[in-house]
């Protein structure tokens, strides 16, 4: 069995584990190997053709492919290693500070890898039908939102002719849009909450430019065929999100899209045993979105779920650079850096934040902390409080589920505070 | 007199607006709470524009590739949209495919060049 050892090992070759690579090396570390199982590197990146993307990180609007371009460039330019086709299968605890990945490709075969960091860039994956229970058969014409993006962009297939979405996440918009270019009739996005998941531009630019209805407070009771979907029928559903008898209507149809929600793909960090959120479905990570193992540490959609792959690559290139320090750390003979972070609480509608946890004497300039919120709400103040203190205030006309949120808190914000003992995040009525 | 409603995609809090015109001209913009808001109505009924995407089938790649996503080089009337789509069927362009090339030139009569967003080798 081939074995090799690098300095850091980054799992995955999508968005955030190219800008964790290039983070790293430019933090001046040169034993870098990623890992990634598709045949190309970019990720999801390479289905997603529409465009938004970059307007943070490069100031101009790119497609997917171009986004991924231009940080594949930067790799390709580093010479930073990597390997395609190759699935990981395991990460665990080694002696001492080391990790081991068990990684699996045609050429190479089975590989033993030995790391001193890793940096989990997994992503994520869509929630399926047998998340939702649906009952009936099991017809062909059944697809997530993104496997149909993948047959309709990359594979070049169009996988069906009459269209309904369940779930207006961001993925089913793109594909009402994407499949009406290519000839399909999308007849209809029916979404069980009250509001879209998805952001408001996609909704106008995917769905009204089209005429395709959405139905909020709605969902898939009934899907008929036995061979391939034949038709679906939607209902409303009242406030506790049950259908209501009489309000069922039938939709003939050959296909059915699910764009239902994202879950962050952590199987092997479960199987290294870190600690996870319950809320995001990824590590609990701290400011430098290290999780609970010293040394590794987690960026984008495999840490929570984002709507924007701006934020995906300035996460990972923290993450990138907290890899390169921490193996710094080790090679100066210090080991990895005693932790006393705080746990950030929060209430007022917050659902869970990013990092979850805060050593404030570790912030180099500033604190970025991502959250979500859990209802639509207006007119609110944000704030952050250390030990009790407000120390941070802003003011949000709306918010909304479907649209990620932050908070900066300065260095010079958390200076008078050598020991803290508590932060916590308050959204209040603005009442001013 | 007429009445257009639109929802402002400036930023997440989606005002409804609502703008009121006499045949092409506009007399008021209502419902935004910014200017932007007010920019955002007058370009959209006035001359609505979108970059369009897609994706056209190559050939020869070595890479294995069957697909190269493409998109409009600047905006084109939002009108065009569907002309465009159906324009681009049946198209197959032969590979190596670069970021940038020019897969068809003056796409639809649009004065437009549809241009690759991928590298296919």
């Amino acid at each position: 069995m081939e074995q090799k050892a690098y300095h850091l090992i980054i799992i995955g070759g999508g968005p955030a584990g190219l800008s964790a690579a290039v983070a790293a090396y430019d933090a001046g570390e040169r034993s870098i190997l990623i890992l990634e199982r598709d045949t190309r590197l970019g990720g999801i990146l390479n289905q997603c053709i529409h465009n938004g993307f970059g307007l943070h990180t490069f100031q101009e609007e790119l497609t997917g492919p171009e986004y991924a371009q231009r940080f594949i460039d930067q790799v390709k330019d580093r010479n930073i290693d990597y390997k395609l086709d190759t699935m990981v299968l395991s990460i665990s605890k080694g002696e001492g500070n080391a990790k081991q990945v068990v990684a699996v490709n045609e050429a190479d075969g089975l590989m033993q890898l030995t790391a001193d960091a890793l940096v989990l860039a997994m992503g994520c994956r869509e929630r399926s039908r047998g998340a939702l229970n649906i009952p009936g058969f099991r017809p062909a014409g059944i697809f997530s939102a993104g496997t149909a993006q993948r047959l309709v962009n990359i594979e070049g297939y169009l996988p069906g002719r009459r269209v309904v979405i369940l779930g207006s996440g961001d993925i089913g918009l793109i594909m009402a849009r994407r499949m009406t270019l290519e000839g399909a009739k999308v007849l209809v996005c029916a979404e069980l909450m009250p509001y879209s998941g998805g952001l408001k531009r996609n909704i106008v630019q995917c769905l009204d430019d089209f005429d395709i209805p959405l139905k909020l407070s709605h969902t898939v009771v009934r899907i008929e065929g036995k061979e391939r979907v034949e038709a679906v029928v939607i209902a409303e559903v009242g406030p506790d999100r049950k259908p209501i008898k009489g309000t069922e209507e039938r939709y003939e149809c050959d296909t059915l899209l699910l764009s239902v929600g994202l879950l962050p793909e952590n199987e092997l960090t479960i199987g290294l045993e870190a600690d996870m959120s319950r809320v995001t479905n990824g590590p609990l990570v701290n400011e430098s979105l290290e999780t609970s193992i010293p040394g590794v540490f987690a960026a984008g959609n495999v840490l929570h779920v984002h709507d924007l792959v701006d934020y995906v690559s300035e996460e990972a290139h923290l993450a990138g650079e907290s890899a390169a320090a921490y193996i710094a750390s080790l090679e100066a003979g210090n080991g990895p850096v005693p932790h006393a972070g705080v746990l950030i609480t929060f209430s007022g509608g917050v659902r869970y934040t990013v990092p979850a946890t805060a050593d404030v004497s570790r912030i180099e300039k500033w604190l970025k902390i991502r959250y979500r919120v859990g209802d639509v709400m207006t007119n609110r103040v944000v704030s952050l409080y250390l030990n009790g203190n407000r120390v941070l205030t802003k003011k949000r006309r709306v918010m909304a589920p479907g649209e990620m949120e932050e908070l900066v808190l300065l260095k010079k914000q958390v200076e008078e505070y050598p020991v803290v003992e508590s932060m916590e995040i308050r959204i209040e009525e603005d009442k001013a | 007199m007429k009445t257009v409603n639109l929802t402002c995609i400036g930023c997440p809090l989606g005002c409804q607006l609502e703008v009121m015109m006499e045949g092409e001209k506009i007399l008021m913009v209502t419902g935004n709470t910014c200017q932007r808001g007010e920019a955002y109505a007058r370009k959209e009924v006035t001359d609505p524009t979108r970059i369009m995407t897609s994706s056209v089938r190559v050939y020869g790649s070595v890479a294995g590739e069957r697909m190269v996503p493409v998109k409009t080089a600047s905006d084109i009337p939002k009108g065009k949209t569907m002309e465009v789509a159906a324009s681009l069927r049946g198209v197959s362009v032969p590979c190596p495919v670069n970021i940038g090339d020019v897969v068809i030139r003056n796409v639809a009569g649009t004065g437009v060049d549809m241009i690759a967003t991928k590298n296919v080798l």
